[in-house]
């Protein structure tokens, strides 16, 4: 029988031929990554275990992303911990402000991240990379320090399942859109344990970003991965970027699946998740109105240049509504040079928005826009969980950049549509 | 090996921020993620919860963020174990990987109140439940994962 990219992806790095939903293997890990918080953490076990090298200086990061710019002294000596032990291991490089892009975001424009890889980063959202063909999964600190140590760590081969989607999205609508009425139909735990497997014409005809954005909620539907094919506009991506070799893995016609799912992409409209969980969606034409006091548009989800241009081509030459705050944080210095260089920046500030430094800040409640009792955010980040973003009583929204930006103009949740 | 105490139950879906909320992940010192565990739906928890004490939950225990303060805080906080009907996969391997037993059980959840003694055992796959007089069954690790917690985790394992 044959096997999935998944599957084919995690027999090469243990060393098998193949391997079978259920085994559980030893794998090489050709990246290991953690962010602040997590990597704290992980330098913290990696010494307590008596470790005092990593497997390659060459392999594994340190992205100081979350509470950065550090808000405050804890988080400075955070920050500093981190930066201090990349230095002590050697490694190759060390991200941090001025530096540094939100994890997820910077590594792939880094080109450290290629087709058929098997990566595991300190962060749920590492699944993201998966729209490069790579198997990337989230872990622990402590999974992280012992791949670190050993450039090894175990996994349980997961069942795959396919997410075909036929036709072609609508104006406006984004893999945001697509991702969020798919945890809506399956549920924040469809899919766990699981490989997630995107496919199909609308998939095809998605840009990079958004299929970036789609690998990048798998976690949310508890997905252990999810995993994009190669295409033109992936090797386009990684023309320039790339470092080193790689090869391409396409799953075999006769691949097992646990289960598919079909959706006619032409029928998807833009799609919101309700308080408090990212599986609570709905179209956004029926939830009424509702008043928002801040809007943000960024994060690994949805920082990346298709991101912030889809914001700005409804922000430009109008104004955000007086009652929202509006935060637009590009998620790389190269995304923010780009955006930069193209007049988005310039569209945002004079549409009244605030144009923030690369950060995780808002989207995990750490820094950079929380809020107080009873607000409301319209956010394009990944999670809206009690009290994720402030005050246990806030609320937050999530919606595609282009929601985001047309309920930035109108002060309630809007499609790109109502904007006039 | 059992681990007897009181019930803590929670419904499903009970996430990472819940559990330890983020602007807690500055720091890696047990006592503080001690002090703020489940704050958010249990204000005090900490200084309720006795050593022995469990969570039964229903389903999908520990989804989101990827923090391994989430079980680290719980174990801090003295509980022996957490028992639900699902764990999201990520919790799961933290929790294995630091040696904090968690159980799944598909009819504990249902019957257990909070408040009910339970004893769970491991290798049975068997949970009593004193207060009512029931029992349930309970996952049984594989032979992989019980190496690991019975090592004190992942990385006294792999040294």
């Amino acid at each position: 029988m044959g096997m999935t990219i998944t599957e084919k992806i995690l027999a090469k790095h243990a060393g098998k031929k193949t391997v079978v939903p259920g085994d559980i293997i030893s794998a090489r890990v050709d990246l290991v990554f953690a962010n602040d918080n997590t990597g704290d953490l992980a330098q913290a076990q990696f010494k307590k275990a008596g470790f005092n090298k990593v497997f390659d200086t060459q392999r594994v990061y340190f992205v100081a992303d979350h509470f950065v710019p550090p808000k405050d002294v804890a988080c400075a000596e955070q920050s500093r911990r981190v930066r201090l032990f990349s230095r002590e291991m050697g490694l190759a490089d060390f991200f941090e402000v001025g530096r540094v892009g939100i994890e997820h975001i910077l590594l792939p424009e880094l080109g450290l991240i290629k087709p058929g890889d098997l990566v595991v980063g300190a962060d749920s959202h590492t699944c993201s990379a998966g729209a490069l063909g790579a198997f990337a999964s989230g872990v622990g600190s402590t999974d992280m320090a012992a791949a670190m140590a050993k450039g090894e760590l175990w996994f349980r081969v997961p069942e795959t399942i396919r997410f075909l989607y036929h036709g072609k999205p609508g104006p406006w609508i984004s893999g945001k859109d697509l991702i969020l009425y798919t945890i809506g139909q399956i549920g924040v735990e469809g899919a766990n344990y699981k490989a997630m497997e995107f496919s199909g014409s609308a998939i095809n005809a998605l840009s990079l970003d958004d299929r970036f954005t789609m690998a990048n909620m798998a976690i949310e539907a508890g997905g252990k991965n999810g995993i994009f094919h190669v295409d033109e506009k992936t090797l386009e991506f990684l023309k320039s970027r790339a470092k080193g070799q790689f090869e391409v893995v396409a799953s075999d016609p006769d691949a097992h699946y646990s289960k598919t799912y079909e959706y006619d992409a032409e029928k998807i409209s833009f799609q919101v998740a309700l308080p408090h969980s990212p599986g609570n969606v709905k179209p956004v034409t029926e939830i009424g109105k509702i008043e928002i006091d801040q809007v943000v548009i960024g994060c690994c989800t949805n920082g990346r240049i298709e991101d912030l241009r889809a914001a700005a081509r409804l922000l430009k030459g109008r104004e955000t509504s007086p009652r929202v705050r509006t935060i637009i944080i590009p998620g790389s210095q190269e995304i923010y040079l780009q955006a930069l260089q193209e007049g988005l920046i310039e569209i945002f500030i004079r549409a009244k928005a605030a144009v923030s430094l690369p950060t995780c800040g808002p989207c995990f409640g750490g820094h950079m826009g929380i809020l107080a009792q009873g607000e409301r955010a319209l956010s394009t980040t990944n999670r809206n969980f009690l009290g994720r973003m402030g005050d246990k009583t806030s609320e937050v929204y999530l919606a595609s950049p282009a929601v985001a930006a047309a309920t930035a103009i109108r002060g309630h949740i809007s499609t790109p549509g109502e904007v006039r | 090996m059992e681990y007897r105490g009181r019930v803590w139950k929670f419904g499903s879906n009970i996430d990472t921020d819940l559990i330890i909320p983020a602007i807690y992940l500055y720091t890696t010192d047990e006592q503080v993620l001690r002090e703020h565990c489940l704050e958010l739906i249990e204000p005090g928890f900490w200084k309720k919860v006795k050593p022995g004490d469990m969570i039964v939950a229903d389903d999908n225990f520990g989804c989101g963020s990827s923090r391994e303060h989430a079980p680290i805080a719980l174990k801090a906080a003295g509980l022996s174990c957490v028992v639900a009907k699902s764990f999201s996969r990520i919790f799961f391997r933290n929790s294995i990987n630091i040696g904090f037993p968690i159980f799944e059980s598909k009819d504990a959840p249902e019957k257990v109140k909070s408040g009910d003694e339970l004893v769970v055992f491991p290798e049975k796959g068997v949970i009593t439940n004193l207060t009512k007089n029931e029992e349930y069954r309970s996952s049984i690790y594989p032979e992989f994962f019980r190496s690991i917690i019975l090592k004190g985790g992942l990385l006294n394992s792999i040294k």
